[in-house]
């Protein structure tokens, strides 16, 4: 398979993807979660479903501007989210409220989270400072490793998946809270993860393959551990899918964005990361032949 | 050697499956009893169901004043929490001005949070029940030692100015009635009388001091409870978390059953794929799924809902370093190596990349650790474990399996090794 000469296909693709979530995402805004804007999730069992009007209209005389959404197997649940920083006396009213008319009993409080303003901007900076972190203490052992532009590159395929995700969680509407965190962080590890085998194999290449291009090491290298790359994202994505299938909500919404992150931390491996690499050298070495002259 | 060889086999496979048995099913042999995984996992509160509570006080004290305030602080939700009878629960300082804490399995969470964030619990009530003043009006309480009584142990009481006047008037009319029990004032604790002292004369300046056969620990105590009953500063509730324990139970089993079939469906796609070194390492992913449940055990490590993700997570990383080594093992054999040798220079070779690819993991794993709160700490925790002991397996017993399949010698056909 050549992947060299055709490295405007796959930059072009990946632009695509990531201009299309950008666009949806100034359009629609990112569903941020609670814990990053502050607010309150109630969800509660009321034992039928219940049209999501009529709900509004028992939370009327709260005013909370809240989001209301079905859950559970016959939609019987019901998660009320809110922006309004909600303290137990009245949470425990608009409960009552619920107990009320659908004669309800304590054990059908199912959950409550609530998150102080405060707390939510403080875990969405030390979210963004964990990401950097972890990519800069990846950059420096990959320079140590290998050199500074394996290094470079593999960050370069990085922010793409991140990007790529953020992508999906703009046009799906996935709420951004603090399980995106350790979602794009085991993204993060993967994707690099899967790159490093690709670079491990051009490092060994360039010592044997000494009369070839870049492209074609790149390839060569490419094509030796190609079947590999598929194979481990497949298992991985196995179970992860199965997550998805069978998990509950607060699982799906982990499981979602590690399957495109799993997907496109492959394909960032193969399609980004090398060829990224490739057009470096060539720069490089163009530009000493310049310099020669 | 053939026959040594396949009875080690048998041994290691035989061990690995009743070591999963044990792990589902629980044994007991005599006295001692293993139970299943299931029972002896630390489980979240996102799994067990419970309550967790981050409050703040509102303060603007620092240094050892705000030490001394919130430890206070924290003896009074401590004492608060024991009083529910609750199984393990967790209260901890976090950062300067918040105290976390966790209740597993509190049945009615909204009731368990009310509880906590009471404030002004202690109150000095008449006899008739009417009461005098409330504990926001003790300024401090302490152990003295009453000089002119022979240096007893007693619990002073300093009440603020409108405490004082309070108490004063309270404590004239009370002495001055005729029957014993008529001139007590009883402090109250949360419904639950400490102390109930006679009144022996009107106390003016808003200092008194309770005398009685106590000991210095019981004098403390009292005193202790007096200070605790009175938050000394209020609370406001930052983040809550209450989950139902159904709720919980059902992550739980669902998460389960996905890692059941997840695990299923890669075992059987590894053996398809790769034949008998799939067969070989199917055999040592079950030992490593063992050993990643044990060793979290064993850490006294609780795992979350996230963690659950991690774990299945790591199972595919696990498998990663067996994919890595047979693609290997496939271009050794193609390259015309022998068996054995191929074997050899495919795990040497491979090691190195199992190493780099797994060392940048874990360093998102450590800054995960590091940075991450609650829940995320639990999946940075299995993701650590679950990289070190994959390449334990996927490097040492993978190879030694391998080896003795080999050795074996009635699979030599280097077709069912992927050549």
């Amino acid at each position: 398979m050549m992947i060299m000469n055709k490295t405007k296909i796959w930059f072009g693709l990946s632009i695509a993807i990531i201009v299309i979530g950008l666009i949806m995402g100034m359009i629609n805004g990112l569903n941020m979660g609670i814990d990053f804007t502050g607010g309150t999730m109630m969800q509660f069992n009321l034992g039928k479903e219940v049209k999501v009007n009529e709900i509004k209209d028992i939370i009327s005389e709260f005013a909370l501007d809240a989001d209301i959404i079905h859950a559970g197997q016959d939609k019987q649940e019901v998660i009320i989210k809110t922006k309004a920083d909600l303290n137990n006396d009245q949470r425990q009213e608009i409960f009552s409220a619920f107990k009320e008319r659908y004669n309800l009993t304590d054990e059908d409080f199912l959950q409550a989270e609530q998150f102080g303003p405060a707390i939510g901007e403080e875990i969405r900076n030390r979210a963004l400072l964990s990401i950097a972190i972890a990519a800069l203490g990846m950059l420096a052992y990959i320079t140590f490793r290998f050199e500074f532009k394996f290094g470079i590159a593999a960050i370069i395929a990085l922010l793409h998946d991140i990007f790529v995700v953020l992508a999906v969680y703009a046009i799906f509407r996935i709420p951004v809270n603090s399980s995106f965190v350790a979602a794009i962080l085991t993204i993060v590890g993967y994707s690099i993860n899967d790159t490093i085998v690709v670079f491990d194999r051009i490092r060994e290449n360039v010592k044997f393959m000494k009369k070839a291009s870049y492209e074609e090491i790149a390839d060569t290298s490419i094509n030796q551990t190609i079947a590999r790359s598929i194979n481990t994202s497949f298992t991985t994505l196995l179970s992860i899918i199965m997550l998805y299938v069978l998990g509950v909500d607060a699982i799906r919404q982990f499981a979602l964005p590690l399957i495109a992150g799993i997907a496109t931390g492959t394909y960032s491996s193969i399609f980004i990361a090398s060829p990224v690499w490739t057009l470096w050298k060539n720069w490089e070495k163009k530009n000493k032949r310049y310099n020669a002259a | 050697m053939k026959i040594k060889n396949a009875i080690i086999l048998l041994l290691i496979v035989a061990i690995i499956g009743a070591g999963a048995f044990v792990g589902i099913k629980g044994i007991q042999i005599g006295e001692t009893e293993i139970s299943p995984v299931r029972d002896m996992m630390k489980l979240g509160l996102d799994l067990k169901g419970g309550v967790f509570v981050v409050l703040e006080a509102e303060t603007d004290a620092t240094g050892d004043e705000l030490n001394r305030i919130m430890g206070q602080t924290q003896g009074v939700i401590e004492r608060r929490v024991n009083a529910m009878g609750l199984t393990e629960p967790n209260i901890v300082r976090e950062g300067d001005k918040r105290i976390r804490v966790e209740l597993p399995g509190a049945k009615n969470a909204q009731e368990a949070i009310d509880m906590i964030g009471k404030t002004a619990q202690l109150q000095f009530v008449k006899p008739n029940g009417e009461v005098i003043l409330s504990g926001n009006q003790v300024k401090n309480a302490e152990v003295v030692f009453e000089s002119n009584k022979g240096n007893v142990p007693s619990v002073s009481l300093e009440f603020n100015s409108e405490g004082a006047r309070a108490f004063q008037a309270a404590t004239k009319e009370v002495s001055a009635a005729a029957a014993l029990n008529e001139r007590i004032i009883a402090i109250i604790l949360d419904d639950q009388i400490i102390s109930a002292p006679e009144v022996r004369e009107e106390i003016p300046n808003g200092r008194a001091v309770i005398t009685g056969n106590f000991t210095i620990d019981e004098a403390s105590n009292l005193a202790a409870l007096i200070r605790g009953g009175a938050l000394p500063v209020n609370l406001t509730e930052v983040q809550t978390s209450a989950i139902g324990p159904t709720l919980g139970l059902d992550s739980l089993n669902k998460s389960i059953d996905a890692a059941k079939i997840g695990i299923a469906l890669v075992l059987l796609f590894m053996i398809v794929y790769y034949r008998v070194p799939g067969l070989i390492a199917s055999i040592a992913l079950m030992l490593y799924i063992l050993i990643v449940l044990y060793v979290f055990i064993g850490f006294g490590a609780t795992l979350t809902l996230p963690g659950v993700a991690g774990l299945i997570l790591s199972i595919g990383m696990a498998v990663d370093a067996n994919v890595i080594i047979f693609e290997r093992l496939k271009e050794e054999l193609r390259n015309g190596k022998s068996l054995r040798a191929a074997v050899d220079s495919g795990f040497a070779r491979a090691l190195t990349t199992i190493l780099d690819a797994n060392i940048t993991t874990v360093i998102a794993g450590i800054v995960l650790f590091q940075f991450g709160s609650g829940p995320i700490r639990g999946f940075a925790v299995t993701l650590m474990i679950g990289i070190g002991v994959s390449m334990f397996t996927a490097v040492v017993i993978t190879k030694m399996l391998l080896k003795l399949f080999i050795n074996i010698n009635i699979f030599k056909n280097t077709k069912l090794y992927g050549a």
